[in-house]
């Protein structure tokens, strides 16, 4: 028995850990690209009065040979509409871009998760009315409510984010509930109740890591829910006016002619740049998925 | 073989689930309705006896055994383990005496999380008792994975690396860690190759001949409860329709319904074919079961009285019981 | 002969691009009114071996050598409308599990009328009637057409399932582990139907099982697969009363009947191989107690040993 003890390899007790995660990022081509392309986006952001070759929020006097300038050495992007450097704004729009994603679906799926684990696990009459609070969010037209919510609020950062989050909660909260009730039928949790387990632990060590997949998975969607919601409603003129962000950049591009005078350098920054976080976060998701569910790996042919 | 007091006593059990009748039915007024999943059920169980229960699905089988370990709630009845009553338990009681009672499952795959180590696996029921330290944890898990033939070095790899039949060992090291006094075997081998069935069950005699475990062995197939029980009962439609010592049973089944299960047992030698009886038709419904005796559709040798009166469940020879007006009149 | 079967070799390309061998070299006869078994244990290729002659495999499964000539014509060589159209009026098949193979928001005599429609352009009344004969056929009365799947009980469902197969008399029926998660009682009713349904209608059937019991109620032939390989084959009789591979020896000592009493079980050390990880020489030999230096280099080709009997072993 020593013997055996002393060639095992790692302990009974210990859990797999984000330390394996990161092992096996390491080694995913697809995971390491969606990493890469969020940490380019984060460092802009942060670094954004280091990395920007002008201040966007500095006042600026507009000429008319200024206003929609097409690239040059002076304007790596062109200006825009107000005679302002495309790429300065674009990295200081990547801040409240980001701030409102991260933290918008963050909160989201935090709260559906929660909801969904709850409503799931208890069901009876906890979950029923859990659901029926849930369904009558799920109801409602998304962007009526948004420029209800936010006109009414006014159009502050932080008014979008809440809007963002009254609005998708729900879709996590359905999804986990769902996933919750068919695992909690699994002989797993039977057997786990069988052996003297509390619902706490049940819900911590069975349950969570089997909807976590689907949480990531969902978190990477909102983020782009987020993202787009919040362009969406600065591009209808609802976004903070104090802030710059890719959709406000839009809005404005959008709104003073840039198509008309084919100012494509003040357009495509923005787009791509929202179209560049979402797809960063939906590589990553997806191989963090793969990671934290280990059945979907076997092939049961091997 | 036993002891004066038996590990466990199950008296008059019952368990009803209520049929759903659906908003439209609420409506209507239609009665609510209930399945007896298992109406009236008693036996006893000595120290370091196996007792099997055989019947088709839906005879309520499976779910005595759930409802013993409280998986199940009771409609009504007794469970008494060690004299302690097991369905009035309170919380705290409750997880001391799921310690002694332990489950194994049919479906090996179904009853670990494919996400956690084997290792974690079996020790989880030591963690969540707060019994030794992890080290000592880790001492057990390794010598009772041996002890149902498995080895060591496997404890870091997730149940999807196994074989059927090495998970159904680690679902009987699971059960096997906490040292319990009685374990309820559902179906173990049911979801076997049959090689590998014989492996299981060999498994599982040497280690209740080791430790003097107790089992409830849950079963729908006669043959395999041939090899490991002690006392065999026969349930169908929620009742117990027949208990006796193993040997009486298959020498000389006192009930039809008894016979018929022997005789339609697979044979896989072609020249020793023997006569079967196959009975016809399906289990009825147990929402609404038949009059008198419950199996008197299906019975070849049913007269009046079954139609109208419920045979009782006597001791018809020394330590062998049966339900039937006509017991061993075949 | 209805059927001849020759030399099946299978193939499935993995994910990370390797090629496995899930089925090699099977080869068997088969006559009308005859019913041949394939037997063994999970993973030794029975199902894949079924499903590449009905050409039913999953997109990575390959069928890379080998013939399936039905009634003169190999199936392997078809066009798939040409193999459409034989489907079902000559050879059908039984799904194992009847709750999933059946549609559960249709009534079941509308899925056997749509099966017998998608191959025969009968009008109505005819249809009906047809419908009602299988359902009285399989011993179902006819009235219950109109019912759905979750009204019937198992058993019912798997009667269902044989009627369907049945929709458009067939030459050949396969039927993929017909007794499989069925109480005692219903596998032996099924048993039953599907020896009587091969005698009055004629019919030749393959049911794979891993059933030993099935096989000897059954069927005249059996066919014992061991990874991918045929083990044994030849007439049931022959072989059950006189297994000459090892494994089959086995597979039928553990087979848990009540003859023995008490005595401990035998069952077969080890699991069955992987088919990314099949051993060198014989597939058998790491499980076989007989097994001598030969078996570990050399694959043994099927011989012949007695009369319709073969068996792939270096010692027989």
């Amino acid at each position: 028995m020593a013997q055996v003890l002393s060639q095992a390899p790692t302990s009974v007790d210990t859990e797999a850990g984000w330390r394996t995660i990161w092992r096996q990022l390491r080694r995913s081509p697809m995971g390491l690209a969606g990493l890469c392309m969020l940490a380019v986006v984060l460092f802009m952001a942060i670094f954004a009065p280091w990395v920007a070759p002008y201040d966007p929020y500095a006042p600026v006097r507009a000429r008319i040979d200024t206003i929609y300038a097409p690239p040059s050495a002076e304007h790596p992007l062109g200006t825009d509409d107000g005679g302002k450097d495309v790429l300065s704004a674009f990295i200081f729009g990547a801040r409240v871009s980001l701030i409102v994603g991260f933290v918008a679906s963050a909160i989201t799926v935090l709260i559906g998760g929660l909801v969904g684990i709850v409503a799931g696990y208890y069901g009876g009459r906890v979950g029923g009315a859990l659901m029926g609070v849930t369904n009558i969010f799920l109801v409602i037209p998304d962007l009526p409510l948004y420029v209800v919510l936010v006109s009414l609020l006014g159009p502050s950062i932080w008014n979008i984010i809440l809007a963002i989050i009254l609005l998708s909660w729900t879709g996590t909260a359905r999804l986990v509930y769902a996933q919750v009730l068919s695992i909690r039928e699994r002989q797993f949790v039977t057997r786990a109740r069988a052996i003297g387990a509390s619902s706490g632990y049940i819900i911590r060590k069975h349950i969570l890591p089997l909807v976590l997949p689907i949480i990531l998975a969902q978190n990477a969607l909102v983020i782009s829910i987020a993202i787009l919601s919040e362009s969406g409603l600065a591009f209808l003129g609802l976004g903070d006016p104090s802030l710059i962000s890719w959709g406000t950049m839009l809005n404005f591009a959008f709104g003073r002619g840039a198509v008309s005078v084919g100012a494509w350098w003040a357009l495509l920054p923005p787009g791509l740049g929202i179209v560049w976080v979402v797809l960063g976060w939906t590589l990553l998701g997806y191989v963090i998925e793969d990671i934290v569910n280990p059945r979907a790996r076997t092939h049961h042919l091997m | 073989m036993s002891d004066t007091q038996p590990v466990l006593e199950v008296t008059d059990l019952q368990k009803r689930f209520a049929v759903p009748r659906g908003v439209l039915g609420a409506l209507r007024g239609a009665p609510r309705r209930s399945v007896r999943a298992i109406d009236g059920v008693s036996f006893t169980l000595g120290h370091g006896e196996v007792l099997a229960l055989v019947g088709e699905s839906g005879c309520g089988k499976t779910t005595t055994g759930r409802t013993i370990l409280r998986l199940e709630q009771a409609t009504s009845g007794e469970v008494l383990f060690e004299g302690k009553d097991v369905l009035k338990a309170g919380g705290r009681q409750m997880k001391a005496l799921r310690r002694d009672m332990q489950i194994v499952f049919q479906d090996p795959y179904a009853s670990l999380d494919p996400r956690i180590t084997v290792g974690e696996s079996v020790a989880e029921g030591l963690l969540i008792h707060g019994i030794g330290t992890p080290k000592d944890r880790q001492e057990r898990v390794r010598e009772v994975l041996a002890k149902v033939g498995l080895h060591s070095s496997q404890v870091n790899r997730f149940p999807h690396e196994f074989s059927g039949g090495q998970r159904q060992r680690i679902g009987i090291a699971r059960a096997l860690i906490m040292e319990p006094k009685l374990i309820v075997c559902d179906e173990p081998v049911s979801a076997l190759d049959v090689s590998i069935q014989s492996q299981v069950l060999n498994l599982l005699k040497n280690l209740q001949r080791e430790f003097g475990l107790t089992y409830l062995f849950i079963a729908h197939n006669l043959s395999v409860v041939e090899h490991i029980s002690d006392r065999v009962g026969v349930m169908y439609l929620g009742k117990m329709v027949e208990l006796s010592s193993r040997e009486d049973l298959f020498r000389e089944p006192l009930h039809p319904y008894t016979k018929a299960l022997i005789s339609a047992i697979p044979n896989p030698d072609p020249t020793a074919r023997r006569e079967r009886i196959v009975l016809q038709g399906d289990v009825p419904s147990p929402i609404n079961p038949p009059s008198g005796c419950r199996f008197h559709p299906r019975c070849w040798i049913a007269r009046e009285v079954c139609r109208e009166q419920e045979p009782a469940f006597e001791e018809k020879r020394k330590g062998h019981w049966a339900a039937c007006h006509f017991a061993g009149q075949f | 002969m209805l059927l001849d079967v020759r030399n099946l070799t299978t193939e499935f390309t993995t994910p990370e691009g390797a090629r496995l061998r899930a089925v090699e070299g099977v080869s068997f006869t088969l006559g009308r009114g005859e019913a041949l078994g394939i037997v063994g244990e999970s993973g030794c290729g029975k199902t894949t071996a079924m499903l590449s002659l009905l050409r039913l495999l999953p997109a990575a499964g390959r069928v890379v050598a080998g013939e399936v000539l039905f009634a003169g014509d190999d199936l392997l060589r078809l066009t798939p409308a040409e193999l459409r159209e034989r489907r079902w009026r000559d050879l059908s098949i039984v799904f194992q599990g009847a709750m999933n193979a059946l549609n559960p928001v249709r009534s079941v005599g509308d899925q056997i009328r749509e099966a017998i429609l998608a191959h025969m352009p009968w009008p109505r009344d005819k249809v009906g009637a047809r419908v009602s004969e299988l359902l009285e056929l399989v011993g179902i009365p006819a009235w219950r057409a109109a019912q759905f799947p979750h009204q019937y009980s198992g058993g019912m469902r798997q009667r269902a399932m044989i009627a369907m197969a049945l929709a458009c008399n067939p030459q050949l029926v396969v039927a993929d582990e017909p007794t499989t998660a069925l109480d005692v009682m219903v596998q032996a009713q099924i048993i039953d139907l599907l020896d009587r349904l091969r005698r009055d209608l004629d019919l030749a059937m393959i049911i794979v099982t891993h059933d030993l019991g099935v096989v000897a109620e059954a069927c005249q032939q059996v066919l014992v697969m061991y990874g991918g390989r045929v083990a044994e084959h030849g007439p049931v009789e022959r072989v059950f009363a006189a297994p000459r591979h090892p494994y089959t020896q086995m597979l039928l000592k553990a087979f848990p009947t009540i003859e023995h009493r008490g005595a401990p079980m035998v069952g077969i050390p080890g699991s069955p191989p992987r088919l990314s990880d099949l051993p060198a020489g014989c597939r058998f030999h790491p499980r076989c107690p007989l097994a001598v230096e030969r078996c570990r280099v050399e694959t043994p080709e099927p011989r012949a040993v007695g009369e319709g009997h073969v068996a792939a072993c270096h010692l027989v």
